[in-house]
This record gives structure tokens, sequence and C-alpha cells, in this order.
């Protein structure tokens, strides 16, 4: 798992790539939420993610609603046909605003 | 997950960690604390997991860790002397990767069947207390026989959003349930949705539920089962013949992984919890049938996977020389009246109630819940009290299958405590004999349609306490109902000697499918029938999956281990059987506009309203004269809409006439209410959409003296 965040004015963007699951998770939340400190806007780029597991899901949850908390917004770009359909069966996807390209999703960021 | 490997999720620095939740302990690698008895099972606890079980037998306990599918273990973990407190061996251990571990208990016991004990220390048990099993993550997928685990418990995070929701809490006399099979219902290639035969593509049918209009789907077994339990090939076939529908259960706790197409991911939880908040979002109820009477286990000759070697007899109702009582028919007996075994079916209960907004259970085989550990049956059974008054599952509907297979009949009897409704048994087989046409049935007709009170008025039950069905999954579809004499069930490969024989069923003059048009349209019609009586009768009605649909079983009676398109819904047949199908729905939607076919209580055939009409009166071919003789086969019946909900709200009368008679008969007509007249809302003599008509467009019927109802024809009249 690579984590890559850059921060721009109240936009967090990070690229991750690899799986997400209850080893990488952690570590995932504490970098996000470390970039998180300086912004309130965040756009998580999964096109190089292949599998999400059900913690990396609740990890994605647990960030929204920090987001939330701090009255910002989550967008997820480039989320795989298999995850999407996970998390639309698990109930989780209500929760995200999804996007197919960055672009699209710094857009929908506001 | 070893030692040594990175922090798992929600693993917390131990300058964080609580001191509550701090290790004491290092065994096998494992950092460990002395676990808290309460919860029994596997919970989560910051960085760690407690885990608890109990057994009032064993000498000693083991927790074995295993990766998640990895056929040898991880690590063995002996509860140390000092982690019991009573019966009960608890232990938290730290730094579990709560996604990839699967774990089990080693008992360590007498084996001494002739005292009631089993145990063997070889075995690698299931977790009575799991919440998801893994091991049967994929429906259908060739199990691994050598396995030395099979069914692995698993962890569960017990975190999901249900926002607002709860159980919807609709009035039991207002509900529609609607009987299913959770993989029947999606498999067939024409369901047209995506993951077919799982909890998502049901969630994917939530409007054709919300549009045929059903308030409450009853689904039949989803707790953890083993399709593979006694799978065998049909001698003279073939054919791969499974534990299909489920009835054997492996673990109370764990939705069938096998039903969710997150399962090989671990998600079935989420799943359900997610079909559940829709179904409740689109106004429908859930209802879980649930298998409390036997184990997966069997007899002395089953496996052992949990129960029997955690604690054989405090599980089990065993005979005097250690056999298993087989009150279920099906090899062994749950010994729900064993207070510990009561509690463990609270505890289950009161689960999926709280954690799963269930809104309902169906006990299968209920009348066990009320026999003693040796088989007597009990006056009070505690286990009934004590789910009748429990205040989690307080707004939950009981429903009981009011018999079991050592022949205890309770339909009428069941002991209710103000709580528990019956699968009306003698709704099914009166309305049956009714339907074809036997004589001599008008007076028990009247009884089912009032809601018997004959069971259930002399104890103030009420009619609510009678679900009212014609067929279930138990026996034949409604089109075979009317198409089929005798049972053909070859395909179970028992020379057709299992399944019921008692259908009070009728082919209407050809065994089977028949291309004579007028075979069809009387079997239509007597299929129309079942609905409109069913519909308008007082307590709860519950329909099959499929009967609104004409889906046959080709005359099998009991489908039971069938994985293929004598279960599977066939949607092709919405298409062809379209006229079918609106009836279906008109009619539930003409229940659902009258009030005054739903109360809590029992008709009293007095005019407390003051309206001229009693609230239920009786007609036959003359108005208010009914021929109860042995040789009568009509009866009509007018309830008065100012009745309506003992008086408190206003509806229309409605008069229904019914005549099981081989010829048509004229009806006359008791006159409506001043200022009103007759319209007719359904006379299941027509064609469509001639047949039924949706509430509110009934046409005035020219002739207000008499009806002419055909041959085995039902007509329903609404007074405006």
């Amino acid at each position: 798992m690579t984590i890559e965040t850059r921060v721009d004015g109240d936009h967090v963007v990070a690229q991750l790539s690899g799986d997400i699951d209850g080893k990488t998770a952690p570590e995932v939340q504490s970098r996000l939420l470390a970039a998180l400190a300086s912004g309130n806007r965040l756009l998580v780029d999964m096109r190089q993610v292949g599998y999400l597991s059900s913690a990396g899901l609740r990890m994605l949850l647990l960030l929204y609603r920090q987001v939330m908390a701090k009255n910002g917004r989550v967008v997820l770009v480039g989320v795989s046909e298999e995850i999407r359909d996970t998390m639309s069966m698990t109930g989780f996807i209500n929760f995200f605003t999804l996007a197919e390209t960055v672009e699209a999703g710094l857009a929908a960021l506001g | 997950m070893s030692p040594g490997s990175p922090p798992a999720v929600g693993a917390i620095d131990l300058a964080e960690r609580r001191i509550d939740f701090y290790p004491t302990h290092e065994i096998a690698g494992f950092r460990l604390r002395p676990g808290k008895p309460f919860p029994f099972g596997a919970t989560l606890v910051p960085g760690g997991v407690n885990f608890s079980v109990f057994s009032s037998h064993a000498v000693a306990c083991t927790l074995v860790l295993f990766q998640k599918g990895a056929a040898e273990p991880l690590a063995e973990i002996p509860f140390p002397g000092s982690f019991r407190i009573g019966h009960v061996w608890s232990m938290m251990v730290f730094d579990l990767d709560c996604e990839t571990v699967e774990y089990g208990f080693r008992m360590d016991g007498p084996f001494a069947p002739g005292q009631g004990h089993r145990f063997d220390a070889t075995k690698i048990l299931l977790d009575p207390y799991a919440k998801a099993v893994g091991g049967r993550d994929v429906w259908g997928t060739p199990p691994d026989w050598s396995s030395i685990f099979p069914y692995r418990g698993r962890l569960v995070f017990e975190d999901f959003d249900w926002e607002d929701d709860r159980p919807l809490e609709i009035p039991i006399e207002d509900l529609i349930i609607y009987e299913l099979h959770v993989r029947s219902f999606t498999r067939h290639p024409s369901s047209g949705v995506k993951h077919p035969g799982t909890f998502a593509a049901l969630r994917g049918k939530i409007p054709y539920l919300k549009e045929l209009g059903v308030n409450c789907v009853e689904l039949m077994p989803i707790f953890e089962f083993d399709e593979f339990e006694n799978s065998r090939r049909h001698p003279d076939s073939g054919e791969m013949l499974y534990n299909y529908w489920g009835y054997s259960t492996v673990n109370f706790f764990a939705p069938k992984a096998g039903f969710a197409a997150t399962g090989r991911l671990g998600m079935q939880v989420d799943e359900l919890k997610t079909l559940v908040k829709e179904l409740h979002q689109a106004g429908i109820e859930v209802i879980l049938d649930v298998v409390f009477n036997h184990t997966a286990e069997g007899n002395e000759m089953g496996p052992t996977i949990s129960f029997r070697g955690i604690d054989n007899s405090t599980y089990y109702m065993l005979t005097p020389e250690g056999y298993y009582f087989n009150f279920s028919g099906c090899g062994n007996t749950l010994n729900c009246n064993n207070p510990i075994v009561r509690n463990m079916v609270l505890d289950c209960l009161r689960y999926w109630a709280a954690e799963f907004h269930i809104d309902g259970f169906r006990f299968d085989l209920a009348a066990i819940l009320g026999r003693d550990p040796w088989g007597a049956p009990l006056a009070n059974p505690p286990l009934l009290e004590t789910l009748a008054f429990d205040p989690v599952l307080g707004k939950c509907k009981l429903i009981a299958e009011a018999w079991d297979a050592g022949g205890l009949y309770q339909v009428g009897s069941f002991p209710a405590f103000g709580r528990w409704a019956e699968w009306n048994g003698k709704y099914r087989d009166d309305l049956r004999r009714f339907l074809k046409g036997d004589a001599g049935m008008v007076g028990a007709l009247a009884q089912r349609i009032q809601g018997s009170p004959d069971l259930y008025g002399w104890n103030g039950r009420g009619p609510t306490a009678s679900i009212n069905f014609i067929t279930c999954h138990d026996g034949f579809t409604l089109y075979d109902q009317f198409a089929y004499n005798g049972k053909h069930n070859e395909a179970n490969g028992e020379s057709n000697n299992d399944g019921a024989n008692d259908n009070h069923s009728w082919n209407c003059g050809w065994e089977g499918e028949t291309s004579d048009p007028g075979t069809i349209a009387l079997r239509l019609r007597l299929i129309r029938n079942a609905w409109a009586i069913l519909l308008v009768s007082h307590g709860v009605p519950m329909v099959l999956m499929g009967d609104e649909m004409g889906r046959t079983q080709h005359g099998n009676n009991n489908t039971y281990c069938h994985d293929n398109e004598l279960n599977w819904l066939d949607w092709g047949l919405a298409t062809k059987h379209a006229d079918l199908l609106r009836f279906a729905r008109l009619m539930i939607a003409f229940r659902k506009a009258h009030p005054v076919l739903r109360s809590r209580y029992h008709l009293t055939n007095r005019d407390y309203a003051g309206s001229g009409w009693a609230d239920i009166t009786w007609h036959g071919t003359e108005a208010w004269n009914v021929d109860w003789s042995g040789h009568s086969r009509a009866l009509a019946f007018l309830l008065c809409g100012r009745h309506a909900r003992r008086g408190t709200v206003a509806d229309e009368s409605i008069y229904v006439a019914m005549n099981s008679h081989w010829e048509l008969r004229s009806f006359e007509l008791p006159a409506p209410p001043p200022g009103t007249s007759w319209h007719v809302a359904v006379n299941t003599g027509m064609p469509s959409p001639e047949d039924i008509f949706a509430p509110g467009t009934e046409p005035r019927l020219a002739d207000q003296g008499q009806f002419l109802v055909q041959a085995y024809g039902v007509a329903i009249l609404v007074a405006r």
C-alpha cells in the first residue's frame, strides 16, 4: 500500500494504491487524518485500489464522519465496479460522493 | 497477526490503553487478560477480542485460532484455570486482525453417552454464539470433507449505521405476509437482478413487492445452515439434492453467508442489514422463520459441530439411556426449556431484534418449545412465557407453527400469554376443502372467515392469533393445489414416500399440465377464489411466493432438497399469468382499502353501532337464510361498514358470496344500507379485467336484488 497526500488550500487529495484491508487501513487512516488537519475537503483517488475489505469500508466511513464534523466533503474517485458493487450491497455507498476522474472529483468537492 | 506483525485495526498503543484492557498474560505469543463472562461469544473490545463460552460439564477449554481459510490452526490457547468463573471460560486476546481470524474451541470432558456426555477434545467446535460463520461462504461450493474445522466462528463489526430505522411495528391486523425463500426468489435466470439468489438481489426486487402490496416478508431460514448436510445424488437422475430450504441450523446468531453476494468477503451481516433497512424504507416488515426445535448435528450418528461437543446434556433432550429424543423428526431435539438453552434462545432473538431490526419471528415446529426436558408438554412453558414478556421483543410478532413431529398438535391451544399467534392449520385445511367443492364445509368456513372464534374466541385471543394461509412452503403451491390430486415427489429420491398426503387438492379433472381451455380456466378461477377468500378473512393473511403468478412445482409438495427450477421462481410467469398477478395485486389493495376486514377483535354478530345491521350477518342463496346442511356448498356474508374497527372508523359495507357447487347459483342480495347501492368489486366468474376492479372504480350492479355466481365462483360487492 502506498499513500500519497497533497494539500491544496482546504482540499486534501490522497492517492492510494494497493489493497485496503485490516492490515493497511490503520495506516491509511492515520495518514489521511493527519493531512485533514489543514483542510476539510477530501478527495480519495482509488483508481489503483484493487481490494477494499470490510475494515477498509469502515475506515472510509470514519474519515467521512470526521470530515462531516468539520462541515467538509468527501469524494471517492475511480472506484472499481466490484468495490462499488460491494459498497452498494453493504449500504456504505450512500454516504459517499463518487466521481470518475480527479477533475470531476475536484469539481464535486467545490 | 502473528507476534511481531504490525498492529491491526483496533490495535491501540499500549500507552493509550485503558487499564482494564491492558494485557496481563502471554500465552503462545499472544497477549491476554482474563475476560468478561458476559456477553457470551466473541466481542470486540478496545485493542482486542473478548471470548466467552460456557459448558456445565466440560473440565477444560482451549481457544483455537485460525487464519481465515487455513487448514491448520494459527494458535491454541488453553484457558488458564484462573480465567474460569462458574461454568464460564472467558479471555481477552489482544492484537488480532478481526477480519482474518477464525476461532473455535476444544472442550475436554467425559465421553459417557449413557450419562449424556459426548466430549471429544480432538474436535474443534463452533461457538454457539458466533456472529458469523466461515467455511460455507459461497453457496454450492463443494466443501473440503477432510477439514478439521469446517464451520468457523468469525468476528463481526456491530457498527451498522441504521440512521433512523427501527422495526416498523405495523399493527398485526394490518399485515399481509409474503413467505419467500431468499435463494428461490431471485435465483432463476429470468429474475433480471445482479447476484441472483442473494440478499442483495432480494433488495433489487423491493419495487416488485411494493407494487404487489404486501407489507411483510417472511424469510425461510436464513441462519447459517449447510446446504451440503445430507446432500446426495438422486438414485435415478443423478441430480444433486441439497439441504436447500435450510431447516437445519448450524448456528443461530449468524446469517447464512451463502445467501450473501458479499459472503466471500465476510460482509453478510452488513448486506442483510442493508436489505432490512431498505425493506423498512418501503414499508415492508421482516419476519424470520427460525428453527429452534433441532440443530444440524442430528442424532448420535451425526457430526459434532458445536453443541454436542460443548455441552451435550444441556443442549439436547436425551432419553434415560443417553440417546436423542426426536420430536423434530430430524434426529435431535433442542432442550429449549433447560434454563441455559432458554437463555440462549432469548439472547439470540434479542440480538436479531436489536442488531438486525427484525420485526418478528415464526417458530418452526413450535410445539417442541413447550415440552419439558423429558418431552412432556408443559402447561406454562417458561420459554414461551419469557419470549412473550421480554422487553426487547416487546413489539415483535411471535408466530408459532403450533405442532411438532412428535404428535403434539396445539392449534387453538398453544400457550399464548397474550402474545403468540399461530399458523392456523385448520384454516388451511377447511379452506382447501371448501374451495375444491367438498360438501358440508360451510359451517367450518364461517368460523375460519371470522378469524376462527371456535379456536381463539373462548380464550380472548382474537382473530389476530390466526395466521390464515392456504399454501406455504410445505405442500403444494396454489397452482398445483388445483392441478394435482396426488403428490409427485419422485424427484426427491424417496420413491414418493416423503411429503404430506392430506393435501385436499383437486386436479379439476386432469392430473398435471393440460391444454384444455376449460380446465385451465377453472384452475385459474379456483386460484382467484383462494386469493379472494383469504384476503377478506379476519385474521392475518399469508401468501406463498409465486402464488400471485401461478408458480408450479409440477406436483411436488416437498421441494426441500432442490436447488433448481422446482424451487426457483420463474419471473416469466408474471407475463404469462399477468391477469392473475393483477388480480392478486388488486385483491391486496382491496383488503388495504377496507378496515372492516381487519379487526383486532372477533365479530360479535350483534349491532352495537346502531346501524340496523349486526357487524356480520350470514346469507346464502336466500338473503338472511343460510343452508348450513351437510350438502350445502354456498355461503355469503355481509360485513357492516359502520362496525369497522369496533365502530371507530367508517367503511363501506361488504358482501361476499362464495359458491363451490359445480353449477352456478343465484344469490338473493340483502338490501344495501339506505342511500347506497351494490357495486361489483370482484367476480371470479368473469374474464380479466372484469374479474376485479380497483378500489373506487367498481361498477354499479344493474340488478340490486340478486347476483349470479358462477360454478366455483366468488363475488364481492361493496355498498356505496
